[in-house]
C-alpha cells in the first residue's frame, strides 16, 4: 500500500526481523549434510551418486508436478523437496536399483507430504515414509548391503536394473554392523563405525561427519538440541541397563549409538520441525520415546534396524504430546489451559 | 506480597523474549536539542487512551503557552494545553498520523512566542492529599509516556483496601533505536528523582526502584551518583532483552512475581511509571509546565541527521524531520514509536502527539518485504512469547477464521509485543493475524450485547 507525498509503505509492526528465513534454514541442513554425503560418495563411489540422484529427482519432480502453478516456484525455492530427496537417498543401500530410489522419492513427497497439504502440514517425516514404503515393497533390495571397498568408478550392476526388475546378486554383499551383531553376535570396532568404513546405507556410515553437521546446525540455531541429546542419552542408558542383564546378547551402549542410522535419524530426521513437538517438554518426551523404541525394536524385533519405525511412531504421537505439554500461560494458574 | 529480593535479579529476567540488535549508537551520545517553533500547531483531542477531551476555547481566541485549551471529560480523560502562544485558528477535523481524521484544535503560533520552561510558579505538592494530587496530574494532561499514552492519574487512584509498596520507575527502553529515555536519565536525573519522590510520597510507597537495562551504563551511573545513602531509592540494572520494558515483564524481572492475568500491577502492590512520565510530573510541580512537549528520538537509516529532540506537541512530523536534515531519497517508510510496536505514519503532515517516543525512517534495505513461507512448526515463536502463548496456533486459527477457539487459548492475554513475528523464519504476519482475531471477537461480543 503506497501513499502519495511521499510514497510511504504502511506495514505492520514489528518492523525488524531476525535474519533466519525458512529457505536459509533448509539450506543450512543441506550444508550440514554435505560432508556425510561426500563421505558416502567416497566410500561407495559412483553408485552413491546414482542412488541419491534418483531419489532427489523423484522427490523434486513430484513436488513440482503437484504444486499449483503459483506455488511452483515457491515450493522449489524453500528447498524442502530437495532436502527430503537427499535424506531419503542417504538411508538407501548403495546397490539399490535407480528406479526403486526414484519411486521412493515419489512416494516420500506424494504420500509423505503433498497429500497432507504441502510443507508444514505433514504428520510423518516424508523421507521416512518413502523409506518405509521401499522397505515394505522391496525387502531384499533394501537389505542387500555391498561393501564400501570397491573402486570409485565401479558401477554396481543392480543400479541399472530396468524398472520392475531386480537382479539378485551373489557375491560382494556384506552384513551391516547391526546385522552382524544381531545375527552373529559379532561387534564391529568403534573406530570403524566412527570413521565410516563399514557397510550400510549411504549416509549412515560416518558418525563423526554426521555429528559435525549437527554441531553446525546447533550453532546456526536450526536444530532443537533436546531431540538428538534425549535420543542418544536414552539409547545409551537403556542399552547399559540391558547390558547388566546379559552383556553377551545385548549390544554395548556406544556401539548402539554409532551403528546403523541412529545418528542420521536423531540429528537430521527426528529434528524435522514439522513432525516434532514445539514445546520444550514435548521434545524431551519425543526424544526419549524414540530412544526407547529404537532399542526395543533393534533388540527384540525381527530386523536389525529400528530407527525409522521409532521416529515414525513418535511422529504419530506428536500432536498429542504437543497438546498435553503446553506451558502455563503467564499470569494464569496451571490447569487454566484445559 | 512482593519483595525486592536480590536473588530475583541474579536468577535472570522474565523468561522468553527476543534479543533484537540495539541500534542505539546513532543517537545515544547526542544531547537533547529543542526544535524551534514553526507556524501552526494541531492538537488532536484524543491523543490519549480514553475519552477525548472537550475544547474550552473559541476560534480566534488568544492562548498562552501552557494554557488549557480543552478539559477532561470524565475520569479516564485528561486536559490539553497549548504548546505555543498564539491564536486559535480552527477547531475541526484534522488528519492524524494513522491517516484518519480526528477532532483537533489548530493554533497559529505568535511570531514572538518563546519556549520558556518556567510557565508558572512551583506548586506546593506536599500539602496536597491524594485526590488533589490525582486532579492536578489529570489537569496537567500527563499520560504514560512509554508509548501507550494511558492517562497517568488513573494509575495513581488506588482502590480502598489496596496499598502500594514499591514504585517502579521504568527506564528499560527495550525498543531498538530509541534513546529518548536514555538521554533523559543522563541529562535530567535530578528531575527524575524529584518526580519519583513526589509520586512515591503521594502513593505512600515504601521504596522507589528504578529499572534500567544494562546497555545504558552511563544512565545507571548518573542516577546512582545522585542517590544519597538512606534515600528510599535504588537503581537496578536489567538484562537488555525485549520486551523488558513491558509493565508485567519488568515486574517479573525485578520482583520475581507474575501479575495474574486480568489484574493490574497494583494488585501485587506495585505502581509502574515510565521515566519520562515522572519527569513530566516533576516539571509540572516545579515549573507549572503541563505536558506540552516531549522528547522524541528521530533516527533510522532514512534520516540525514539523527537526533534526540524536545518537540512541542502538535508539531507536524514533516517539520521535525526537516530539522533533522529531511528524509533521504531512498526512504520507504516512516514510523511513530519503536520498531517492535510502533505504527506506520501515513501522512507526514500529521502532528506529534503525547505518545510519540520516536520517529524512525527506514530505507528499502530495512523495510520488510520478505516473502512469506508456510509455517514449519519450528516453535521459535513459542520460545519467544513472553506470555507463554502459542502464536503459531493463533495465526493458524485466525486464518481459518476460528476466532472462538483463539479466545479459549487466551488471545486477549497477548499484548502484541511482536516477539513472535520478529522470530518467525517464515515471515508470517502473526501480530496482524492475532489483531484480526481480537477485533472479530470484540465485534461479535459487541453485537451480542
Amino acid at each position: 500500500m503506497k501513499q502519495r507525498d511521499p510514497e510511504l509503505l504502511l506495514q505492520h509492526a514489528p518492523f525488524l526481523r531476525q535474519g533466519m528465513t525458512t529457505p536459509t534454514a533448509m539450506g543450512d541442513v543441506l550444508i550440514a549434510l554435505t560432508p556425510a554425503t561426500l563421505a558416502g560418495l567416497w566410500y561407495f563411489g559412483i553408485s552413491a551418486v546414482l542412488v541419491i540422484g534418483a531419489s532427489i529427482a523423484g522427490a523434486v519432480l513430484t513436488e513440482i508436478s503437484f504444486s499449483g502453478t503459483e506455488r511452483r516456484g515457491e515450493s522449489l525455492l524453500d528447498g524442502s523437496g530437495l532436502l527430503t530427496g537427499l535424506l531419503l537417498g542417504l538411508t538407501l543401500p548403495p546397490g539399490l536399483p535407480m528406479w526403486m530410489a526414484f519411486l521412493g522419492g515419489v512416494i516420500a513427497l506424494g504420500l509423505g507430504k503433498v497429500i497432507w497439504g504441502g510443507l508444514g502440514n505433514n504428520l510423518f517425516n516424508p523421507a521416512l515414509v518413502g523409506r518405509a514404503f521401499l522397505l515394505a515393497t522391496f525387502p531384499i533390495a533394501m537389505t542387500t548391503w555391498t561393501t564400501p571397498d570397491e573402486a570409485f568408478w565401479t558401477f554396481r550392476a543392480t543400479n541399472f536394473d530396468i524398472p520392475f526388475t531386480y537382479t539378485e546378486i551373489d557375491g560382494l554383499t556384506a552384513a551391516t554392523p547391526l546385522g552382524l551383531m544381531k545375527f552373529d553376535q559379532q561387534a564391529t570396532p568403534l573406530s570403524n563405525l566412527f570413521m565410516g568404513s563399514t557397510s550400510g546405507s549411504l549416509g549412515e556410515t560416518s558418525g563423526l561427519l554426521l555429528i559435525l553437521g549437527g554441531i553446525y546446525l546447533y550453532f546456526r540455531r536450526d536444530l532443537d538440541w533436546r531431540i538428538p541429546v534425549s535420543i542418544l542419552l536414552t539409547v545409551l542408558v537403556f542399552s547399559a541397563i540391558l547390558g547388566l542383564f546379559d552383556s553377551e546378547r545385548f549390544p554395548a551402549p556406544l556401539f548402539s549409538v554409532f551403528s546403523g542410522g541412529l545418528l542420521l535419524g536423531a540429528i537430521y530426521m527426528a529434528t524435522d520441525p514439522v513432525t516434532s513437538p514445539t514445546t520444550p517438554v514435548g521434545t524431551w518426551i519425543f526424544g526419549i520415546g524414540i530412544g526407547l523404541l529404537i532399542v526395543l525394536i533393534r533388540v527384540f524385533g525381527g530386523m536389525p534396524e529400528g530407527v525409522m519405525y521409532a521416529i515414525l511412531l513418535m511422529n504419530a504421537a506428536t500432536p498429542l504430546i504437543d497438546r498435553f505439554t503446553q506451558p502455563r500461560v503467564f499470569g494464569h494458574l496451571r490447569g487454566d489451559n484445559d | 506480597m512482593v519483595n525486592l529480593n536480590p536473588l530475583n535479579l541474579i536468577s535472570g529476567s522474565f523468561r522468553h523474549g527476543v534479543h533484537p540488535q540495539h541500534l542505539k549508537v546513532q543517537t545515544q551520545d547526542l544531547p537533547i536539542q529543542r526544535v524551534p517553533f514553526g507556524s501552526n500547531y494541531v492538537m488532536p483531542l484524543g491523543q490519549h487512551i480514553g475519552v477525548p477531551c472537550k475544547p474550552i476555547v473559541k476560534k480566534g481566541q488568544r492562548v498562552r503557552r501552557g494554557e488549557e485549551i480543552a478539559s477532561a471529560s470524565g475520569f479516564v480523560s485528561i486536559a490539553l494545553h497549548s504548546p505555543v502562544t498564539g491564536v486559535v485558528k480552527e477547531i475541526g477535523e484534522f488528519r492524524t498520523f494513522d491517516g484518519n481524521f480526528s477532532q483537533a484544535i489548530e493554533i497559529e503560533a505568535d511570531a514572538f512566542s518563546t519556549q520558556e520552561p518556567n510557565i508558572g510558579p512551583a506548586i506546593d505538592w506536599e500539602s496536597m492529599n491524594i485526590e488533589q494530587f490525582i486532579q492536578a496530574v489529570q489537569g496537567a494532561g500527563i499520560v504514560g509516556m512509554g508509548g501507550a499514552a494511558f492517562p497517568a492519574h488513573v494509575k495513581f487512584s488506588i482502590p480502598e483496601g489496596q496499598q502500594i509498596r514499591y514504585l517502579l520507575i521504568n527506564g528499560a527502553e527495550c525498543e531498538p533505536y530509541l534513546t529518548n529515555d536514555h538521554r533523559l536519565m543522563l541529562e535530567r536525573p535530578d528531575a527524575l528523582l524529584k518526580g519519583a519522590e513526589i509520586v512515591r510520597q503521594k502513593l505512600g510507597a515504601e521504596e522507589t526502584v528504578i529499572g534500567v537495562e544494562l546497555n545504558k551504563p552511563e544512565a545507571i551511573e548518573a542516577l546512582q551518583a545522585r542517590i544519597q545513602p538512606g534515600d528510599p531509592v535504588r537503581v537496578v540494572s536489567l538484562e537488555a532483552k525485549y520486551p523488558q520494558g513491558a509493565e508485567k515483564m519488568i515486574i517479573k524481572t525485578v520482583f520475581g512475581r507474575e501479575v495474574p492475568a486480568g489484574q493490574l500491577p497494583r494488585d501485587v502492590e506495585v505502581n509502574v511509571n515510565n521515566v519520562s512520565t515522572v519527569v513530566a510530573i516533576a516539571d509540572y510541580f516545579d515549573h507549572g509546565m503541563p505536558l506540552i512537549e516531549r522528547i522524541v528520538t528521530v533516527s533510522g537509516p532514512g534520516v540525514s541527521y539523527p537526533a534526540n529532540l524536545i518537540v512541542p506537541l502538535g508539531t507536524p512530523v514533516r517539520e521535525v524531520l526537516k530539522f533533522c536534515g529531511g528524509l533521504k531519497d531512498e526512504t520507504m517508510e516512516v514510523i511513530m514509536g519503536g520498531p517492535m510496536m510502533g505504527r506506520p505514519i501515513a501522512s507526514l503532515d500529521a502532528p506529534v502527539v503525547k505518545g510519540c517516543s520516536g520517529i524512525l525512517a527506514f530505507t528499502e534495505g530495512q523495510t520488510l518485504k520478505r516473502k512469506e513461507f508456510p509455517c514449519i512448526r519450528c516453535g521459535r515463536c513459542v520460545e519467544a512469547c513472553p506470555y507463554f502463548l502459542n502464536p503459531a496456533r493463533f495465526a493458524r486459527l485466525s486464518r481459518a477464521r476460528m476466532f472462538g477457539e483463539m479466545k479459549g487459548y487466551f488471545v486477549f492475554d497477548c499484548v502484541e509485543c511482536g516477539c513472535c513475528a520478529f522470530a518467525c523464519p517464515s515471515s508470517i504476519p502473526i501480530v496482524q493475524l492475532i489483531r484480526t482475531g481480537k477485533d472479530q471477537l470484540r465485534n461479535t461480543q459487541a453485537s451480542e450485547k
